[in-house]
């Protein structure tokens, strides 16, 4: 393992004492390994919380800002964070409006999650509506798996959840905003390598050399099946078919397209995927309403990528446009 | 009351099985690594050395109070899965058992409680592949074993004799629960390490509180 860090305990904690030097417009909870919006609690605004495991930067905390999060709890790596976090978070941001908890579908981020709720309806007065993203169509969405799992949607779903409260919209169309964009979201993700845990030390599992994992979640879990590298070409259309299978993207206004990189794929590889993707899309008559590309959801230095889509209208559109300041995602300011 | 269990013992099976998870640590961590996310032994270790830094540092007075300390620490510091799961498990023995002195009965009604704390919160039953494949079998020896009037000494043995067979029972299942869900078949032949860690949970019990 060659990384960049001191010691492996101490790699999650580093990291935000870094993110809060560079960041001076947010306020870091060192404690409770809280990033928060500077200027949270904003009076009468809804409150925006998400949270997951850290190695997945700049998933979460770097989408803490205006029009966004208002706060992010970091885990360990990999491991979800838990309820004393969320609950510092949540009391932290509660403007009076109510707080939308933003979950990725994991055992763990859901449980923990779900605890924290708990917590803060027995502790505060605070109103906590959770809206739970699963988007994965790797996973089957059954009776017989944790059900599909939380992966590129969660972004989409948070810079629009974060537009809608921005705006001083009520919890209630918040939260249904959030289900939306997560209802008419697939994503599908491939990789290249597998990352290296630090605590582990060893990668997490074994991709030879020529050959590539089609279907992964953002853990390194295993996906739907193992094949040869292909052409660019050809993995576009591996991720988009399934993709394309479960939802109808062709009409309206189109889809928002959001190619995501898993942390070790550089962006002239992520550029020359996304030229690929929407020849695939244009061929399945599907129109590209909005782009975004690039490495926001990774997974340490995973080498791959995930495609997703978005079935936008107008509202949704209005909200993706506007504006949004945060380490990671800044435009219209 | 027949039987008091010493507050004193119970204190005594939380640091064996702290003792437990530490040295199992690289093998649960690898059963995870198998079919999981591979932090379970690194998580639960986390956890357990907390738990046995807040008994030193302030030894609670009764059994209650005991197991809700342990609860909140493990919500507080495992996350992922098993903080929630653990945790509340043993909030939900507090709160089964009470603050007054436990017997046998009160602690297999305790457990019985515990179990269905971790059925509401991980919405898991029977033949998922996880804990509570071990759980089960050892609670409901344990309530057979007293109810055929054994000792909680020999009822604990049974219990963990019954948790060490469903924790084997694992090995051929196909999980449906947790992110080892996700490998569908390939999670077949492999051992699940919640189950492997609730094992350890009922067999230090069984030294400790017999």
């Amino acid at each position: 393992m060659k990384k960049l860090i001191n010691d492996p305990a101490d790699v999650v904690a580093e990291s935000l004492r870094g993110l809060a030097i560079a960041h001076p417009e947010l306020r870091v909870d060192h404690p409770n390994r809280v990033v928060f919006r500077g200027d949270a609690p904003v009076r009468g605004k809804v409150g925006i919380v998400s949270g997951g495991g850290s190695g997945h930067e700049p998933m979460h905390g770097g989408f803490v800002g205006v029009g966004m999060l208002d706060a992010a709890c970091a885990g360990e790596v990999f491991t979800s964070p838990v309820p004393d976090q969320m609950v510092a978070a949540t009391t932290g941001v509660d403007g009076g409006a109510g707080v939308l908890h933003l979950v990725k579908n994991y055992t763990g981020d859901v449980m923990n999650f779900e605890m924290a709720a708990e917590l803060v309806a027995a502790e505060s007065g605070t109103e906590v509506v959770s809206v739970v993203v699963d988007d994965d169509v790797a996973v089957q969405d059954s009776l017989y798996t944790a059900g599909r799992r939380g992966v590129g949607a969660t972004v989409l779903a948070e810079k629009i959840a974060g537009a809608a409260a921005e705006q001083g919209r009520p919890l209630t169309e918040v939260a249904e905003l959030a289900r939306t964009v997560n209802a008419r979201s697939r994503s599908m993700g491939v990789a290249l390598t597998s990352c290296t845990v630090p605590s582990a030390g060893t990668p997490t599992f074994d991709l030879p050399e020529g050959e590539m994992e089609v279907g992964i979640g953002i853990h390194g879990e295993p996906g739907r099946r193992r094949v040869p590298v292909a052409p660019a070409r050809e993995v576009a259309e591996m991720l988009l078919e399934p993709v394309l299978a479960d939802l109808d993207y062709t009409g309206g206004d189109g889809a928002l397209v959001f190619l995501n990189g898993m942390g070790g794929t550089p962006l002239i590889e992520l550029y020359l995927m996304f030229g690929e993707v929407v020849q695939v899309l244009e061929k399945a008559g599907v129109q590209v309403a909005r782009s975004l590309v690039g490495s926001y959801m990774t997974s340490l230095e995973m080498a791959g990528c995930s495609v997703t889509l978005l079935r936008v209208d107008d509202d949704l559109l209005r909200l993706w446009d506007a504006p949004v300041r945060t380490p990671a995602l800044r435009w219209g300011v | 009351m027949a039987d008091e269990i010493s507050v004193d013992a119970l204190q005594a099976w939380l640091r064996a099985f702290a003792g437990a998870v530490a040295e199992n640590r690289d093998q649960l961590t690898k059963l995870d690594q198998a079919i999981g996310d591979g932090d379970h032994g690194t998580n639960m270790d986390r956890g357990m050395s907390a738990v046995v830094a807040a008994l030193d540092d302030a030894p609670p007075a009764d059994a209650a109070a005991l197991f809700k300390q342990v609860g909140t620490t493990l919500v507080s510091k495992v996350g992922g899965a098993s903080g929630p799961l653990y945790g509340t498990f043993f909030l939900r023995l507090a709160g089964a058992g009470g603050a007054g002195p436990w017997d046998a009965e009160t602690f297999a009604r305790a457990l019985r409680a515990g179990l269905d704390g971790v059925v509401a919160r991980g919405k898991a039953e029977a033949g998922d592949k996880t804990m509570l494949d071990a759980l089960i079998p050892a609670c409901d020896a344990l309530d057979a074993a007293l109810a055929a009037g054994q000792p909680l000494g020999e009822a604990l043995t049974a219990a963990a004799d019954a948790a060490r067979d469903g924790r084997d029972a694992t090995v051929p299942m196909l999980a449906r629960k947790g992110r080892a869900s996700y490998l569908g078949e390939r999670s077949i032949g492999h051992q699940d390490p919640g189950a492997t860690s609730t094992s350890l949970l009922v067999e230090t019990a069984a030294a400790e509180l017999g």
